[in-house]
């Protein structure tokens, strides 16, 4: 039904330019996988790489351990959907779908058979004979997934394919693509720029920056032990200090920055005496009354509060005019700190760390 | 309309509009309106303009009707016009995909530039370049025997095939555009998905590309077509004494017989025949005028 991906050492260039680095990933048969990453930094050219429309200058794509160079998209076991969903305006919905099988030389009562069949599947009832300009963006979004599922692909890539569509469908959506996967157990590889649909949906992330893959880890992984400074800062909000490494005891090292000295946990390919970034997230951050002892602390003051909902984001300013972000819970029961109170800024050496930037980019080019 | 108005103010407007007028109605309508009108009349002598023999009469059409000879050149001119138009066709559809959607742009504009420089010479010169490419002793045969193809000259300008490669030559441009800017402006995510569900290329034409190109298509076949029939230079030219177009009859009409009236019932028949002629085949092709007109 489903089947693996293994990208060896890909690079893809175009001309000087280099595009796609020396990415080296499997992808289990039956995933869910993530790229994730800023515009420009590679996603789409990896899909292609895997779908066929192009081959990379250096490296292999094997699905289901078989090498693909040289073999054209449409004899790839894979379906791709694109970010502009690219259906076929002049054909009926139920053509679109079977698009696929009618290549493939199945005859029309069997195509029928199977349209409706998947439009159960995508939730989109009696939609078979309407034109594809008569639906909706979810709609057509759901017929276009149908479309990739019809020609039952070992592997489904889609390209940011929810990007169009508003934050209420899209969050729907995202559920929808998530139930259809886990139902078909077809290997998905999702690309996106948006970090919350990435950990939401992805069984592994894939982090990308400049080309570069920056680290392949499940949500968890990657939100709580982000492998440096790039994929700390892209994935969730951080606080930022800038300082140097003292000293080293156990997983701890103790930094040294211009607003004092701070404990916390010490990132891959960071040593004593570097000078780098500490990062903590706003909701492992805490403001008290009395500075801690055991605990990071730093003197603040409260300048803005805003409220979003089900949590409270305060902001506040330490005495060098830098501003730090606390979150905390929206809990009516605990008083929200005073604007332009005095307070301290508390947060746990286990929760934060220190990081490197990002995995070396283009220089070794 | 408005913003006619609104950009170049009233005055230039209205000298804009009438001028367009003028030309609509001073070139185009009233001219065939009179030659509409004289085609009902009959060609008399001067003296009897005027006179009792002075009607109203569909004579002149019923000559083309009881002229085996003429019907007989009108339908070659059909059959070779729609031949050309096939022939343009079937080299303009690969040329137009691959300057669209294959090659880079930078590449293209190049490409068109040599195309068009052509143009800049008169039909005439044109024509009579290839009445001299494909003569007993022109350049076709020379290289042909030089190279060993062939091992004595071909008549080439003899029934209509020095015709049909003269209005090949003359009116292919008419077909590449339309049929150019149609596959342009599709997306190419669409053959890419086509390709990607497992189209062969063939497929992915015949699905995808060319039922979105029909329109494009079907304005190049009718341009071309239309132009191919009205033709005058291209036949006078390159034609032989037994290949005769159906312009060359309206002209003899009205040049070499001085007959205005009879040449113009011949004239509103070809246009009549051949607007039937093309709706006709657009009703079998299933293409609609809005969609030409898109
Ligand atoms: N055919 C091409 N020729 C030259 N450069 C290209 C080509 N395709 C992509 N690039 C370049 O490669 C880089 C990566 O492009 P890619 O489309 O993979 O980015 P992406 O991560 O998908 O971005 P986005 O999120 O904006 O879609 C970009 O800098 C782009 O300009
Ligand atoms: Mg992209």
């Amino acid at each position: 039904m489903s089947e693996d991906v293994q990208l060896s050492k890909i690079c893809m260039d175009f001309g000087s330019f280099r595009a796609v680095n020396n990415v080296d990933v499997t992808i289990k048969p039956g995933e869910f996988f993530s790229f994730l990453g800023p515009s420009g930094c590679g996603k789409t050219t990896i899909l292609r790489l895997i779908s066929g429309f192009m081959e990379p200058t250096e490296g292999s794509v094997k699905i289901g351990g078989k090498d693909m160079k040289g073999i054209r998209p449409n004899a790839r076991p894979t379906a791709l959907i694109f970010q502009n969903l690219a259906l076929f305006p002049l054909m009926p919905v139920w053509e679109n779908i079977t698009f696929g099988l009618e290549v493939r030389g199945v005859p029309k009562a069997q195509r029928r058979a199977k349209a409706e069949e998947l439009l159960q599947l995508v939730d989109l009832h009696d939609s078979a004979d309407k034109r594809i300009s008569q639906l909706s963006g979810g709609q057509k979004q759901r017929v276009a997934i149908a479309r990739a599922l019809a020609v039952e692909p070992k592997v489904m890539l889609l390209d940011e394919p929810l990007s169009a569509l508003d934050l209420k469908l899209r969050q729907h959506m995202r559920a929808e693509l998530r139930a259809i996967q886990k139902r078909t157990g077809v290997t998905f590889i999702y690309i996106t720029h948006d970090q919350g649909e990435a950990l939401a949906m992805s069984d592994r992330v894939g982090v990308m920056s400049q080309g570069i893959l920056q680290q392949v880890a499940t949500p968890q992984e990657i939100y709580n032990n982000p492998v440096n400074g790039f994929v700390a800062s892209f994935v969730g909000e951080n606080n930022v200090f800038v300082g140097t490494v003292k000293g080293k005891s156990g997983d701890i090292a103790t930094f040294e920055t211009a607003k004092g000295q701070f404990n916390a946990r010490l990132g891959a390919n960071v040593s004593v005496g570097d000078t780098t970034k500490l990062f903590v997230r706003p909701e492992f951050c805490t403001l008290q009354k009395t500075a801690s002892k055991s605990a990071n602390s730093i003197a603040v003051e409260v300048t803005e509060i805003a409220f979003e909902g089900n949590f409270v984001n305060v902001f506040v300013r330490d005495e060098s005019g830098d501003t730090h972000m606390v979150q905390v819970q929206n809990d009516p029961s605990i008083p929200t700190p005073a604007l332009h109170s005095k307070a301290h800024m508390i947060f746990d050496p286990q929760s934060c760390m220190i990081l490197s930037e990002a995995t070396d980019t283009r220089s070794g080019h | 309309m408005q913003e006619l108005l609104r950009r170049y103010g009233i005055s230039l407007s209205v000298i804009m509009v009438a001028m367009t007028a003028f030309w609509l109605l001073a070139l185009v309508v009233i001219p065939n309106l009179v030659l509409f009108k004289f085609s009902f009349r009959l060609y008399l002598p001067v003296d009897q303009l005027g006179g009792p023999n002075d009607v109203y009469t569909l004579k002149n059409y019923a000559t083309f009707f009881e002229s085996p000879i003429h019907i007989n050149v009108f339908f070659s001119t059909i059959l070779y016009s729609s031949f050309v138009t096939a022939i343009c066709l079937a080299i303009t559809y690969p040329l137009a995909y691959i300057l669209a959607k294959v090659l880079k742009s930078t590449d293209t504009a190049t490409f068109f530039l040599v195309l068009l420089v052509p143009l800049w010479v008169s039909e005439i010169l044109r024509s009579f370049a290839w009445f001299i490419i494909l003569s007993m002793q022109g350049p076709l045969n020379a290289v042909l025997l030089g190279i060993g193809i062939i091992d004595k000259p071909i008549r080439w300008i003899t029934g209509f095939q020095s015709v049909i490669v003269g209005l090949v030559y003359a009116y292919i441009l008419f077909m590449l555009f339309p049929i150019y800017n149609a596959i342009s402006a599709l997306d190419t995510n669409q053959i890419e998905a086509s390709e990607d569900l497992g189209a062969s290329m063939w497929r992915t034409h015949w699905r995808v590309i060319i039922p979105h190109s029909k329109p494009g298509i079907a304005s190049g076949c009718v341009m071309v077509f239309m132009l191919c029939a009205g033709s005058v230079i291209v036949p006078t030219t390159l034609a032989s004494t037994n290949s005769r177009w159906f312009t060359e009859i309206i002209q003899q009409w009205m040049f070499e017989g001085l007959d205005w009236n009879t040449g113009s019932a011949y004239a509103f028949l070809l246009l009549a025949l051949c607007i039937i002629f093309v709706s006709l085949v657009m009703r079998i092709l299933n293409v609609r005028l809005v969609d030409i007109a898109k």
